[in-house]
């Protein structure tokens, strides 16, 4: 493209835990011993085995309450979705755009990112490379934040701990959704970047 | 010099020239948008960086090692991921950051971060607590991914950090180096102190409603302790494997 040139056309290949560039071959970084390659291995059916994991498991995570509510007597439980709507009809919005964001948005991204990196890697397509390599960055650095909810219902259910009177639990439903953040996070490290930019060179 | 042929060399130095100039116009426009210091950058001069090469991990492009001033920033010319930073911050403000960092997390771990009250009642609750409430029954797993994601990453972060740097600031390369600088790379994506500190204003936010709620001396703590951990515990730390000469073996 614009003629820079690629370290696997010098022999050489990168390190990612210590960005040492070694010699291809290499199975080990001689610098710092972590396992080399030059692309992350069998990326591509790994990253959609993460994601498909993450999609199963986003069902239940929506689907099943994330938390008990006892409140003198009022009891009920409460799903992601009825949690938001919650916020929103007691008048803060913007707590419920944050949670909503944070909880659907992001994930429902995620796998809608992910996929489409992975059928456009696949078919080798050379459209909006550099456009593509920006949204990878992008939910590298949005994924973890779906762990928002998970530690607002930890925070919550320990602190509402009044015995008869009042009781905030845990529920299934934040099990199912903490898995799917850690499934999309496994899935976007196990995705290679590098994939995106090899529709350039005819050899690989 | 790793490469091996000279008309590989060759190719690559020009490339890298016409790089360069591409680069500083768009630096150029750069600092007068954003009036960020000294934003210019890339590529070029070896020697410096004991290996001379720097390769892009988001598309493996080849790159010249060049020693960059504070304040700049270098980026990929083919898919404008962040190449590396010139160093703000030296070793021995690390080394205190980190120490910093230490006392701040006793602080947010020892301290309630929260506490309420309802009709005479009153509860407080700490990180550990907190993580705690997850492990009940089937979904103990998940209190699993809480507890390393606010408390066991971030404190391993720091430990291993100190390790490193005491004898860094010394000069040596401290024991057991390969596996601290291997197990700091792995750790980073599972430290969410920021996403903690987000969780806790939202309880605080979502349970002001229907009782008294009170931010603790641990809040103040976290929210010191997540901008530290921002500071010494991201990428940059890489720089030690050149700054302390680490031969390849």
């Amino acid at each position: 493209m614009n003629g820079i040139p690629f370290a696997h056309e010098h022999k050489l290949c990168l390190c990612h835990t210590c960005g040492y560039a070694c010699q291809e071959g290499a199975t080990r970084c001689p610098r710092c011993d972590s396992p080399v390659h030059r692309r992350k291995p069998n990326s591509i059916s790994r990253t959609w085995a993460y994601l498909i994991a993450a999609l199963i498991f986003y069902i239940p995570a929506n689907v099943l309450p994330v938390m008990y509510t006892n409140l003198l007597g009022n009891r009920s439980e409460s799903t992601i979705m009825s949690g938001v709507i919650e916020f929103f009809e007691s008048g803060s919005w913007d707590i419920a755009i944050l949670i909503f964001v944070a909880s659907v948005l992001v994930p429902c991204i995620k796998f809608l990112v992910l996929g489409m990196l992975l059928i456009t890697c696949q078919r080798r397509s050379t459209w909006a490379m550099r456009e593509r390599a920006r949204l990878y960055r992008f939910i590298e650095l949005i994924g973890y934040w779906s762990m928002l909810d998970v530690l607002v219902v930890a925070l919550v259910a320990s602190l509402v701990q009044f015995r008869e009177l009042s009781t905030i639990e845990p529920r299934l439903g934040i099990l199912f959704f903490g898995l799917v953040v850690v499934m999309t996070m496994f899935a976007a490290m196990s995705f290679d970047p590098r994939l995106i930019w090899d529709a350039e060179v005819e050899d690989v | 010099m790793i490469c091996t042929s000279p008309l590989a060399l060759t190719v690559q130095k020009k490339t890298l020239h016409t790089a360069i100039n591409e680069v500083s116009f768009r630096a150029a426009r750069s600092y007068l948008l954003t009036s960020a210091s000294m934003a210019s950058m890339s590529t070029v001069h070896p020697i410096e960086h004991s290996s001379g090469l720097i390769i892009c991990e988001h598309c493996d492009s080849l790159y010249e090692a060049h020693p960059l001033q504070p304040g700049e920033a270098a980026f990929c010319l083919r898919c404008e991921a962040l190449l590396g930073r010139g160093h703000r911050v030296t070793i021995e403000q690390l080394l205190a950051l980190t120490i910093a960092a230490a006392m701040l997390f006793l602080f947010a771990n020892l301290f309630p971060v929260i506490s309420i009250n309802m009709k005479g009642l009153s509860n407080e609750v700490t990180l550990w607590q907190s993580v705690e409430a997850l492990a009940q029954g089937r979904i103990t797993i998940i209190a699993l991914v809480a507890g390393l994601s606010i408390i066991f990453a971030p404190l391993l972060q720091i430990v291993l950090l100190f390790w490193v740097l005491v004898h860094a600031h010394k000069g040596i390369v401290a024991p057991g180096f390969r596996t601290c600088m291997r197990a700091l790379e792995h750790l980073r994506p599972w430290s969410m102190l920021e996403v903690c500190m987000l969780g806790i204003l939202v309880a605080i936010i979502k349970l002001s409603g229907m009782l008294d709620v009170h931010p603790g001396v641990g809040l103040w703590a976290m929210a010191m302790l997540m901008v530290l951990i921002l500071l010494i515990a991201n990428k940059d730390i890489r720089r030690l494997w050149d700054e302390l000469g680490v031969q390849p073996q």
